[in-house]
């Protein structure tokens, strides 16, 4: 995390405050006086839909806020455990809160924590924001937004983005949502296509056929209902990887340049192989090697990464690594985990099925 | 780098090992087992860890803030003696709570599933003059792996003082009671040298060059650390900058004193037990636990006692379970106490002012050459070699007498060297 350059007087008082830094005292006192770190506080907490709930976020100092489209990670401690979770804020650009919106997945641990216990006051650990899913500049003739679930939060900070700029040129949404019930923002969309007439709205309720403007998962039959030929849109999608899968067939052909894609994959549904699957990549040496089964360990140092070490039996913890994503299994407790940014210690952790780490 | 790195490849085909001179020595059945209670309480402990835990560390590290920012208040006013005296053992604690309780634990790993990367055992650096990193070497790998290992573990006297009966002696030691004074009262450049190995360079089995990276680490460090406590907080009471000088110097001292006497408690009182390189080869998972077991000792005590000796008063539960959290040692001590009685192997616990009586005695005894001692130890070695003998027949299932002979006499050679 980029530290927030310190004043002279901050420094001094850092060099007093060794070897904690002068925010191992600050957060004592305020967790969100840190200098160092990003954090936020939840100032509002709205359930809009069954399934999801709205956050309001206060950054701290050191946020630098963030383009529409991005994402942040946002971190939350359950248990004891800091869990980290990428989403997209769904307001306008500028301002000092940010809003994000979670949708809950059945076995999601973070979106159902947020959703049942997120409450005003609670401090939440946050990213600067990231992501190239971006708006041109100057602003493109036409756009065409295609979202699906929780898809729809960077396609909202883009459309509030653009209605705050006062965009009056062609823009087009095609929404997909199980029903009109689980359609998130739904209401506000209303609101706005009927306050923008240069604003065409079209839905989608896989579950609830004849209920929207089209019917069924994304088909390139659907766009000719939006005003803008598609092809010459700037478009931006965002959503399930099957809704994604058929977006990129039909953007083929000499109209990939056009076509900007953001794909959301809850960590839950990370897939868990088998002990000789997958490959194993070590991120920070750019080295990828077939996954042999053997402990993450042995594997780098066969493919020649270089790897610290001490004891090999899973005690000292000098090999500890962060595992930036995949399925691991501890080789003395048997335990497998497959949440994403997490230490492991390479010695006696076996990769199941693709994985990768930070060495 | 990958020429030097050991291999990868299948463990070494089982060496048929000489006989243990290990009065404790187990079947290698026992073995096994004792291997696999230890896995499940440690297994146990791994799978509830949580807020209870989270919430611990958090207060423990409030605490130090707190002390720390007080005892410097305090010294900043310490002309008026009893803000010296307030202030100065606010900040001893503090130093003492940021070194034991918090760093020495939080750098073996004990809070890393909590991934918050303050809690990071590799991140944390800590309020002493030994960089974090060479700590990490020399105490979580070299300590723990090789506990008690003579010629391995190297908290076996710091290269500095004779702290076994197999170090050689020689005329240096004759000052073994003052060199661990020294070591006591500089301790923390003492553990900052560490992994200088600065025996190893006097031997010339390696050189100053070669250690040149971890010299500019230390220095770096120590240079940060004094410039903190013996220049900037001083100078920030202008004239008055000695009452803060002598506060710090003082908490300094308390801290190194305090953490030498804990640290020694816990592998040299009488009973601990030592190994050979031989003898820890193909080590098996409950033989190192066992070895683990014998090479420690604890110290009895309130709850404050255990915060402030950073929880090393459970000394043979953090041997066997160095990267569980430190506050889970007091309520696994019971079932440890209970697995050392069913397998018949001592548990060495004692209140520290016999624990460290008996430490000191030990390092006045190794300073005398064995020789010497034989003549006084003669008498005694008869009864020595009794009680040690019907234990390890008491413990283990040798076949036949011989055997049996054979084995107490070696321990007899053991205890006739001492």
């Amino acid at each position: 995390m980029p530290k927030l350059a310190l004043r002279p007087s901050l420094r001094f008082l850092d060099t007093l405050a060794g070897p904690h830094g002068i925010d191992g005292y600050l957060e004592e006192i305020d967790p969100l006086l840190v200098t160092g770190e990003c954090r936020a506080e939840v100032v509002a907490v709205e359930r809009g839909t069954e399934e999801s709930v709205t956050l309001s976020l206060r950054p701290n100092r050191v946020w630098q806020g963030f383009r529409a489209g991005q994402f942040v990670n946002v971190a939350v401690e359950i248990d004891g455990v800091r869990h980290q979770r990428c989403y997209s804020p769904a307001c306008g650009e500028g301002g000092s809160e940010m809003e994000i919106t979670v949708k809950r997945h059945p076995e999601g641990l973070v979106s159902n924590f947020l959703a049942e216990r997120a409450a005003p006051g609670m401090v939440l650990g946050l990213s600067q924001a990231e992501g190239d899913f971006l708006l041109p500049q100057p602003r493109p003739e036409s756009v065409l937004l295609i979202g699906g679930g929780s898809g729809i939060t960077p396609l909202m900070a883009i459309l509030r983005t653009l209605f705050a700029e006062g965009y009056e040129r062609p823009l087009a949404l095609l929404h997909y949502a199980p029903d009109p019930a689980r359609a998130i923002y739904r209401e506000e969309l209303e609101r706005l296509a009927a306050e923008h007439p240069n604003f065409k709205l079209i839905r989608s309720y896989t579950r609830a056929p004849g209920e929207g403007e089209v019917d069924g998962h994304f088909s390139p039959l659907h766009l000719p209902q939006s005003d803008p030929s598609f092809a010459a849109a700037e478009t931006f999608a965002c959503g399930p990887p099957a809704l994604l899968d058929t977006v990129r067939g039909t953007w083929s052909n000499g109209l990939e340049h056009r076509l900007h894609v953001e794909s959301f994959v809850p960590p839950s549904f990370v897939p868990v192989g088998n002990p000789g699957e997958g490959a194993v990549r070590f991120a920070g040496s750019g080295v990828e090697v077939p996954n042999s089964g053997a402990s993450l360990l042995e594997q780098a140092e066969e493919a020649g990464v270089p790897a610290e070490y001490g004891c090999r039996m899973g005690i000292c913890h000098t090999c500890t690594c962060r595992k930036v994503a995949g399925t691991h299994k501890n080789l003395i407790t048997g335990e497998v985990s497959s949440a994403p940014d997490e230490e492991i210690q390479l010695c006696v952790s076996a990769a199941l099925g693709d994985l990768t780490v930070e060495l | 780098m990958t020429t030097a790195l050991p291999t990868a490849s299948p463990p070494a085909p089982e060496v048929a090992k000489r006989p243990s001179t290990n009065p404790y020595s187990l079947t290698p059945e026992q073995f096994t087992s004792l291997g696999e209670e230890l896995d499940a309480i440690r297994q146990r402990v791994l799978a509830d860890r949580g807020e209870r835990d989270a919430d611990y560390i958090r207060g423990v590290i409030r605490a130090q803030r707190g002390l720390e920012v007080a005892g410097r208040g305090l010294l900043w006013a310490g002309v008026f003696p009893p803000a010296w005296l307030a202030g100065t053992a606010a900040l001893s604690v503090s130093k003492i709570l940021d070194n034991m309780e918090i760093g020495h634990n939080v750098m073996h790993g004990q809070y890393e599933w909590m991934n918050d990367p303050k809690l990071s055992g590799k991140q944390f650096e800590w309020d002493t003059a030994c960089p974090a990193d060479q700590w990490r070497h020399s105490h979580n790998y070299m300590h723990h792996t090789h506990t008690n290992v003579v010629g391995k573990d190297r908290d076996i006297g710091y290269g500095i003082l004779r702290m076994s009966e197999e170090q050689e002696w020689n005329p240096y030691y004759l000052a073994n009671p003052l060199w661990a004074a020294l070591l006591a009262s500089f301790f923390q450049y003492g553990v900052a040298l560490h992994d200088l190995e600065v025996e190893r360079i006097a031997s010339g089995e390696t050189s100053l060059a070669e250690k040149r990276e971890l010299l500019r680490a230390i220095w770096e460090k120590v240079r940060r650390q004094t410039l903190k406590d013996y220049v900037v907080f001083p100078a920030l009471s202008g004239p008055l900058f000695v009452f803060p000088l002598a506060g710090n110097v003082t908490a300094n001292l308390v801290r190194n004193l305090w953490s030498f006497t804990i640290i020694f408690c816990g592998h040299f009182p009488e009973g601990t037990h030592e190994f050979s390189e031989e003898e820890t080869e193909n080590e098996s998972r409950g033989e190192w636990y066992h070895r683990q077991l014998l090479g420690s000792a604890n110290l009895s005590g309130g709850p404050l006692f255990h915060i402030m000796s950073g929880n090393l008063s459970f000394q043979i539960e953090h041997h066997l379970f160095p990267d569980l959290p430190a506050n889970r040692y007091a309520e696994i001590s019971v079932e440890v106490q209970e697995v050392c009685e069913r397998y018949g192997l001592p548990y060495n616990v004692g209140p520290l002012g016999k624990q460290f009586g008996s430490v000191v005695r030990k390092i006045c005894r190794l300073a005398l050459p064995e020789t010497e001692q034989r003549s006084r130890l003669g008498r005694s070695t008869g009864v020595l070699l009794d009680g040690l003998g019907g234990l390890g027949g008491a413990t283990r299932k040798l076949g036949g007498l011989v055997k049996k002979v054979g084995a107490v006499k070696k321990v007899g050679r053991l205890a006739l060297r001492s």
